[in-house]
């Protein structure tokens, strides 16, 4: 094999600038995300601080607006979605038993997009003034002239990120149908990786209404355009139904993942079987389908009409079925099981009363009329908060603490994870039940302050008491990990007695994950190899050179190169105190350059095939040895 | 991962698309991308749907459309899709002579199109039918302009297709992209006829 | 952290910043905490005010009827799945040195079938009345002779009345009749907003170039608040109005005070000269005519000033000296004004009673 090492393998920083290993794009995902997760956590203290008394003034109406906007786009878009993504990556290819995924160029492709999305939007901190019309940017209010610049670094980030997010979901779909080892049918993969497919063809599926949406307010803010411009004949109804109809399957996107992490830690550690694996794949694809026929439950007050309101009323409490299916599996999993209450297993434990409060709190929105009284108050705040933070949330946090080990490693520290559930858990549940409560009361959402009086100073301070117990949970995790990483215990392949294929190779994996790829005899494929009395995977394969993708600069370099364009597509008549950056921009220059860059690399990539490198066999058992 | 991407012999499996795990991850993961871009353009439909009454003082769909140069524009898009069929068939037969002609044809008839679709808009923008001018023309360039986007990108694709064979000739690594460019001028084409009906005639007859 | 000029006479109670990490204040939180959960259990779950779950109209009454059946059925599924939780959770937990694996259980067609089942019949006990409050809840009264009909139009960030059956235009306040069906046609004139009396029943938005309707009707007189419960800019926390429910004699002297023409007295007249001159391109005194900033015909009467300020003269004065502070990003500008233009505006906005 004349070509093998013929290309060149980074180090250092160069290494995660061109990876497009799926272990290591898993981590910048996991480190970008947790990142925007601080990020958006400040937001929200510093919204919980102004709301801590009444005509507190400790920031200004207009940056309450701007914070509660960046809050709830990072947590959603750049936080959640990229953690996430990060367990895809790092974990659905290891579970179908794969050597990575299906594009491994375009999967740095979408981590790079997302990053600079990400990074646009939050550079509008510091140009003016960040978005101030919510995460739902209804117009007329997101249109000229009633908010600022910042819509526009709200509605062009997302779409550079969007690019990436759609790229993931046609990735994990194709790599999920085309890569599963011999023996992995579809109904003996594991919950997290059925999740995964279920979210991804709702990312495939919802993301480009998006994409369309803020297309138009783009055009609309930017090229004179009238979708929503009422006195040109634009409609602001239509923005709410392209939102919804993405916005609504975007909080599937993000709590089906969530189902399978929770899935797989509480079948890993009652060691049992998931009860009723069957009716868990049927009812994560229904609540998929169903997800996206009830986006206007989010505009029973917009005035469409009681047939329609009627309609999507009990379609949304339809959803509610497989999702008691889930909930009562999750339960009997763990009846007759040997539970072990590691942090991973308590954050999935609690996620369950936590996030069926969620639930049903969602069953009574379903209710028009009684909407009518819930419709953007803090009922509703305290509604999908539940659903996201003790639902999403707990989901994410009972998988750092299960994959970490695999990903990175090294165990977390145990005694200190269990102090991060408790503060978490009570302070979660302290700042939000009493949410509820001050929407039924009658407090509206978005408000940045509130008149004394109207029996609303204590709820919003004990609100506030439970966001600091929270931030102090999230400073501890941070200490852990920082501890884990400098001296940690080193983990074994098979740290929790896993079921599933991750479990069956070291940890962390080679770059090729599998010597050679596993042939599964059944669900739970390791578990069952192990009740066997195996230790190991039988292969499906020789051992023979394995083919791996070359890294690659150019997806970092076509995002930045939409990066580019965004900025010069934000600022392309705008007039600038300095003549020659008026020049730079409004002759278009900066678009140009960005759109030049974007499209010459993509040239690039077609013109110059990747041959790529082989791993050798001695180079293998080399490994095998030290290891 | 197979290694059979280099055929030293000259000779290519019987469908070299579907030969390696990377094309067919391709050839499904392109179906797919097609499926987003469904959605992509229904939302423009819709939103085309919804405004597409608001034409201010602005001339109406039934006072712009004209048919017969909307029927040629259509007539030259599924020719040329005809043609990328043809560079499909003539690259199984392993014919790379013929596959760049068909695929050289086929970018032909795509720069015809453009060009009749900018002589269309310029028509329109003298008839004071413009981008900013009212909902209706919004949401009509924006529908018609992204589809012509798309075409532009086609271009620029199968140009790129019909230089790098030349250089590389016909392989496992090169037949996907041929393949997968032909799907997309296809998918291209299928939009094309749905904006044909229910943009231009449906415009024409209902208004 | 500007003082906020809300506080400038003690109004409201100064909290610094520093406050909140001082442990004496953290100290009396704790108790606070459990005083409160009691709270929970006891009186004060209805809230202090009427709202929601304290109703003081027909169409709040049954959305009410609503809420609570939906949390009595949410909180029977609740209780099952948080019993069946914590008995698995105990009874299920590793003993130490047992080792056994245990017992590989697929699935159970009967259990699946049953917690299947009765969520379905749940929904269907809840979905019944749901689509009949959803109908009935949409009547239009537009036609009936009986009902009043009033315009509502939402500006950032006030609230504008039209009484077409009596050819007033009004602001801030919205005056009704108690027992009386009141049909509401609602729009907005910049940005989406959404017109809410949390007491008579919710909500509808009010949406820029459509007319959206819905009706209320209040069963006790008495003041109530109103609210702005879609994100409209800067000051949306602060769009509120009041609610004035009278008799129907009360109001029926209500509509003839306005319909009488202004008259203005000696002693205001100066004042009425600098409104002229400053305020008039917005604001109309006269009943009858609408006008681009809120009509102040019968302001000194108003429950509140500019939607949440004490109508009083020290108020009035603070809101014409600092309006953009008071209310940021409100499309009234910051007029000049001399002290003595201020004094005598006072005079006068206090003498439209």
């Amino acid at each position: 094999m004349a070509n093998a090492h013929a290309v060149k393998r980074y180090r250092g920083i160069m290494d995660w600038l061109t990876t497009v290993d799926h272990k290591k794009i898993g981590k910048l995902y996991f480190g970008a995300g947790a990142f925007f997760f601080l990020l958006g956590g400040i937001e929200a203290l510093l919204m919980r601080i102004q709301l801590m008394y009444p005509m507190f003034d400790f920031v200004s109406g207009q940056t309450f607006n701007e914070l509660l906007t960046m809050h709830g786009t990072t947590m959603i878009f750049l936080a959640a979605m990229p953690l996430v993504f990060g367990f895809m990556n790092a974990v659905v290819p290891l579970q179908i038993g794969a050597r990575d995924v299906a594009f491994p160029f375009a999967n740095a492709l979408g981590f790079w997009t997302f990053f600079f999305g990400g990074l646009l939007l939050n550079l509008s901190w510091f140009t003016g003034g960040a978005p101030d019309v919510g995460w739902t940017a209804y117009v007329p209010l997101a249109t000229e002239p009633y908010s600022t610049r910042g819509v526009d670094y709200y509605s062009i980030g997302l779409q550079i990120a969007g690019i990436g997010t759609l790229l993931n979901g046609i990735n994990f779909l194709a790599t999920i149908i085309n890569m599963r080892a011999p023996g992995m049918s579809f109904m003996r993969m594991p919950l997290f990786t059925w999740t995964t497919f279920v979210t991804s063809a709702l990312i495939l599926f919802a993301f480009p209404a998006f994409g369309i949406g803020i297309m138009l307010l783009t055009f609309d803010r930017l090229f004179n355009a009238n979708f929503f411009d009422i006195a040109m004949g634009g409609n602001a109804v239509l923005w709410q139904h392209i939102f919804w109809i993405f916005g609504h399957p975007e909080v599937y996107i993000l709590i089906l993942p969530a189902f399978g992490i929770i899935s797989e830690v509480v079948s890993t550690f009652s060691r049992k079987r998931l009860f009723g694996y069957s009716s868990m794949v049927f009812a994560t694809a229904l609540i998929g389908f169903l997800g996206f026929m009830v986006w206007a439950h989010h505009m029973f007050t917009v005035g469409l009409g009681p047939v329609a309101n009627a309609l999507f009323g009990v379609a949304t409490m339809l959803i509610a079925i497989p999702t008691g299916i889930k909930v009562f599996n999750w339960i009997f999993t763990m009846w007759g099981g040997k539970i072990r209450f590691t942090t991973a297993m308590t954050f999935a434990a609690a996620f369950i009363p936590s996030f069926v409060m969620g639930g049903v709190t969602g069953v009574m929105l379903a209710v028009p009329p009684a909407d009518f009284q819930y419709h953007d108050t803090y009922f509703v705040v305290g509604h999908f908060h539940y659903t996201i933070v003790g639902g999403v949330v707990f989901g994410l946090l009972a998988g750092t603490f299960y994959w970490w080990p695999k990903m990175f490693g090294k165990k977390l520290n145990e005694k200190l994870g269990q102090i991060t559930f408790w503060t978490f858990f009570v302070g979660f549940h302290l700042t939000f039940f009493i949410q509820h409560f001050l929407g039924l009361w009658g407090m509206p959402r978005r408000v940045y302050t509130y008149l004394e009086g109207q029996g609303w100073d204590l709820p919003n301070y004990v609100s506030t008491i439970g966001a600091f117990l929270m931030a102090i949970s999230t400073v501890v995790l941070l200490i852990n990990v920082v501890i884990t990483t400098i001296k940690g215990e080193k983990a074994e392949a098979d740290p929790w007695d896993g079921r599933t294929l991750e479990w069956s190779i070291a940890s962390p994996p080679p770059e090729y994950n599998f010597k050679q790829i596993p042939l599964v005899r059944g669900l739970d494929a390791f578990w069952k190899e192990k009740m066997e009395g195996k230790k190991e995977m039988t292969p499906a394969e020789p051992l023979q050179p394995i083919h791996m993708p070359g890294p690659s600069i150019l997806p970092f370099m076509m995002s930045l190169g939409l990066f580019i364009l965004g900025y010069g597509i934000i600022y392309h008549r705008y007039e600038f105190d300095n003549a020659f950056l008026g020049m730079l921009f409004n002759s278009k220059f900066v678009a140009i350059l960005g759109a030049v860059i974007f499209f010459g690399c993509m040239a690039l990539r077609s013109l110059f095939d990747d041959p790529g490198y082989h791993i050798e066999v001695e180079e293998l058992q080399e490994k095998e040895v030290r290891a | 991962m197979s290694q059979a991407n280099v055929h030293s012999n000259g000779q290519l499996p019987p469908q070299p698309e579907r030969a390696t795990l990377e094309g067919r991850n391709k050839i499904t993961g392109f179906w797919l991308f097609l499926g987003g871009e469904t959605v992509l353009f229904g939302t423009l439909f819709g939103a085309y749907f919804t405004l597409r009454n608001q034409t201010l003082n602005g001339p109406t769909p039934q006072e712009l459309f004209e048919l017969p140069l909307i029927a040629l524009a259509t007539l030259i898009l599924l020719t040329s899709s005809l043609f990328s069929v043809f560079a499909v068939q003539a690259m199984h037969r392993n014919d790379l002579g013929k596959t760049r002609m068909w695929l050289g044809l086929t970018v032909l008839l795509g720069l015809s199109f453009l060009a009749l679709e900018i002589y269309e808009f310029v028509h329109y923008v003298s008839l004071g039918h413009k981008f900013h001018s009212s909902a209706f023309g919004s949401s009509f360039y924006a529908l018609v302009g992204f589809h012509g986007a798309h075409v532009a990108f086609g271009i620029g694709w199968l140009t790129l297709i019909f230089l790098q064979l030349k250089r590389k000739g016909l392989t496992t690594v090169t037949a996907p992209k041929v393949y997968l460019a032909s799907l997309y001028w296809h998918y291209v084409d299928v939009i094309w006829v749905f904006i044909f009906s229910l943009v231009y005639l449906l415009g024409k007859v209902a208004g | 952290m500007d003082r906020h000029p809300a506080r400038a006479d003690g109004y409201y109670e100064k909290v610094g910043l520093m406050e909140l990490i001082r442990w004496q204040k953290l100290k009396r939180v704790f108790p606070l905490l459990l005083a409160f959960s009691l709270l929970l259990s006891g009186c004060s779950l209805t809230g202090t005010e009427p709202g929601p779950l304290d109703p003081r109209g027909e169409t709040g009454q049954e959305q009410l009827t609503l809420i609570l059946l939906s949390t009595g059925i949410m909180l029977f599924v609740m209780v099952v799945v948080f019993v069946l939780f914590f008995y698995v959770i105990i009874r299920f937990r590793q003993r130490k040195g047992d080792n056994e694996i245990p017992k590989q259980v697929e699935g159970n067609h009967k259990l699946e079938i049953i917690w299947t089942v009765i969520p379905i019949l749940l929904l269907t006990i809840l979905a019944i009345p749901t689509v009949a409050f959803t109908f009935g809840q949409a009547t239009d009264y537009t036609e009936d002779p009986d009902a009043m009909l009033v315009k509502v139009t939402a500006h950032q960030f006030w609230w504008e009345f039209e009484y077409p059956d009596y050819g007033i235009f009004t602001a801030q306040d919205l005056v009704i009749p108690v027992n009386t069906t009141i049909q509401f046609e609602l729009t907005a004139s910049d940005v989406l907003h959404s017109f809410w009396v949390p007491a008579l029943g919710g909500k509808m938005d009010t949406l820029t170039g459509i007319t959206n309707k819905m009706y209320l009707k209040a069963e006790e007189t008495g003041v109530f608040k109103g609210k702005c419960a879609e994100l409209c800019g800067a000051s949306h926390a602060l769009m509120d109005f009041k609610v004035v429910v009278y008799t129907q004699e009360e109001f029926d002297a209500w509509v003839a005070k306005m319909q009488e023409p202004v008259v203005v007295s000696e002693d205001v007249a100066r004042g009425q000269e600098v409104f002229k001159s400053k305020c008039m391109a917005c604001h109309a005194v006269d009943s009858s005519i609408p006008s681009i900033g809120p009509n102040l015909d019968g302001f000194a009467s108003r429950q509140v000033l500019a939607g949440y300020l004490p109508n009083t003269d020290e108020w009035l004065v603070e809101w014409l000296t600092a309006t953009q502070e008071l209310k940021e990003g409100t499309t009234m500008p910051q007029v000049p004004l001399t002290d003595e233009e201020v004094e005598e505006l006072v005079k006068y906005l206090r003498s439209l009673k």
